[in-house]
């Protein structure tokens, strides 16, 4: 079980007595990003304090400490997803990585062949692929949705042929936070040949993530939304995938040497995806972040997240004035809207009174189609929100219609 | 003052779609928000023959278009402009000069909420940009 009191004493934006300015603090954008832990923060600056060196470079013993941290930071995150740290790279967050797989796969991409994604993709999901299409000839096509918005084996099946590519999915959904069956699905495109992407943003701070148990090809997560610090994530890809796949970025220590008749020959991996100077505090403060959620355990967080969900679901249900589009999933991510009031109002309304949430499409612009509606309020919980923090949402949302009240009370 | 605006919201003025040539476009929207606004005037002879509006957005955003087309209606570019002026004002919270806004003062209290802003002037950045475009015509 989760003591959030306990927890909280590790969290400095908790240490106001549990305020913001004015307004107690309640605190339910995580899967926008989510507070940091006092020993990632701690961890994060030893890089700038102890150990400031370039990595890969240095034959001194500071550059050689910094080289050990990053290494180790690297085999920490690894570990933490059940992959082996030469199929781990860092990158600057999960946007870059699944461009660093989509702009990557570019030469194995023609006219004719098909990418397969969903209509509840986040954009960094979307567009990257987009624009591949464009270059490549290639099409995007989407797995149709069930009615209650899952993504399902038969319907991924029924969508993928001897065309299909690629299949990129969000493990997780960032609007209706509906888990797929990824082992089944990445089968499913193994069986016709495509190469499987996992967008695990969402999935992986809240579940325990195993590369080698679903078999992705590749796996792109960001470190901001797991305790982590920002500027920093992973993209994990298969060695052999790695191998194969293009760099997008070229500089500094990607390549073993280069001559003037533009040869050149680039590092191993994952080195060769990681030009230029890295962001060695980052990777550390990631490290730690993978430590701290290890210790407070996916199998505690699943259940506290599915304990508050449930908890505002009845309370939205019991207040009778909101439309709520996943009472059913029993993940963290609540996604509704307060009848006759539009979601960036309601959202304002909230935020008045210390219970911040996101409003509008959360990124994912094409699920309105589905959904049938402009925008949603989103409420995502994490490690350290509490009953208070729903019973404030839940309290608040019942009175949302006076939302012109924030201007004039 | 709530009541101006929850009647602009409910009951929308100015609210019509035209594909007459001789009306300036402009759609308003961004990344971070999901307004989804466009703007149509006519300028004729340096003055706001028509102005229309249709789209969707927050209750802010679409009561601010709403009244900005009845205040905006029939004035010179040059009466438009410093309205507009003071409305800037008023959503900076600077001194403005209350007569000229009418209804529009409505929103005075919005920078409560300084995120908000940016809802509250849409529609009229919305006409800033057609003037910029009639101006930008007249000229060639």
């Amino acid at each position: 079980m989760i003591d959030t009191e306990q927890i909280r004493k590790d969290f400095p934006m908790y240490g106001r007595g549990g305020m913001y300015g004015k307004r107690p603090l309640h605190y339910l954008d995580n899967a926008a990003t989510t507070f940091k832990p006092r020993q990632v923060i701690e961890e994060s600056d030893r890089y700038y304090t102890e150990i400031c060196a370039n990595t890969k470079r240095g034959d001194y013993a500071l550059a050689h400490d910094a080289d050990v941290a990053y290494d180790e930071s690297r085999e920490t995150v690894a570990r933490f997803i059940n992959a082996d740290p030469e199929e781990t790279v860092f990158t600057s967050g999960d946007t870059m990585g699944l461009n660093f797989v989509a702009y990557g796969l570019m030469p194995r991409l023609h006219k004719g062949d098909e990418i397969v994604l969903s209509q509840e993709e986040h954009a960094s999901n979307v567009l990257p692929w987009f624009r591949v299409a464009r270059l490549t000839g290639a099409s995007v096509r989407y797995v149709p949705l069930t009615e209650d918005g899952r993504i399902t084996p038969e319907n991924l099946r029924e969508t993928v042929n001897e065309n299909t590519k690629v299949v990129s999915l969000a493990s997780l959904g960032n609007v209706l936070g509906q888990p797929l069956p990824v082992r089944e699905l990445a089968h499913i495109a193994h069986s016709v040949g495509a190469v499987y992407v996992d967008d695990g943003a969402q999935s992986v701070p809240h579940s325990k993530t195993d590369v080698r148990e679903t078999g992705v090809d590749f796996l792109c997560f960001s470190g901001h939304k797991m305790l982590g610090p920002t500027g920093i994530g992973v993209m994990y890809g298969k060695k052999e995938m790695l191998e194969e796949l293009d760099p997008l970025f070229y500089g500094g220590e990607m390549n073993a040497r280069f001559d003037s008749s533009c040869g050149m020959s680039l590092s191993d991996v994952p080195d060769r995806f990681e030009a230029g100077t890295q962001n060695m505090a980052g990777a550390m403060g990631l490290a730690e972040a993978c430590r701290y959620l290890t210790s407070v355990g996916f199998g505690n967080i699943r259940d506290h997240e599915r304990k508050l969900k449930r908890a505002a679901v009845d309370g939205m249900l019991a207040n009778g004035n909101a439309t709520v589009y996943n009472a059913g999933t029993d993940t963290g991510i609540l996604t509704f809207n307060v009848n006759g009031v539009f979601a960036q109002d309601a959202a304002t309304y909230l935020g008045d009174r210390g219970v911040f949430v996101r409003s509008g499409t959360h990124c994912a612009k094409i699920l309105p189609e589905f959904l049938k509606t402009q925008a949603t309020v989103r409420a995502s919980m994490y490690i350290y929100n509490d009953e208070d923090d729903v019973k404030a949402l839940v309290e608040a949302s019942g009175h949302a219609e006076d939302f012109l009240d924030v201007f004039f009370n | 003052m709530k009541q101006i605006i929850t009647d602009n919201y409910q009951y929308p003025r100015g609210v019509k779609e035209t594909d007459d040539p001789s009306f300036l476009t402009v759609h308003m929207d961004s990344a971070s928000c999901i307004d989804d606004i466009y703007v149509q005037a006519k300028i004729e002879d340096g003055r706001v023959a028509e102005v229309y509006w249709h789209g969707s957005g927050c209750a802010i955003s679409m009561a601010s278009v709403s009244i900005m087309t009845q205040i905006i209606k029939g004035k010179t570019v040059g009466e438009a402009e410093a309205i507009m002026g003071e409305f800037k004002k008023m959503l900076d919270g600077k001194p403005y000069d209350p007569a000229m806004l009418g209804e529009a003062e409505a929103f005075a209290n919005v920078n409560r909420q300084p995120a908000r802003i940016t809802c509250a002037d849409i529609g009229w950045r919305g006409l800033e940009k057609i003037f910029r475009k009639a101006a930008g015509e007249g000229a060639e």
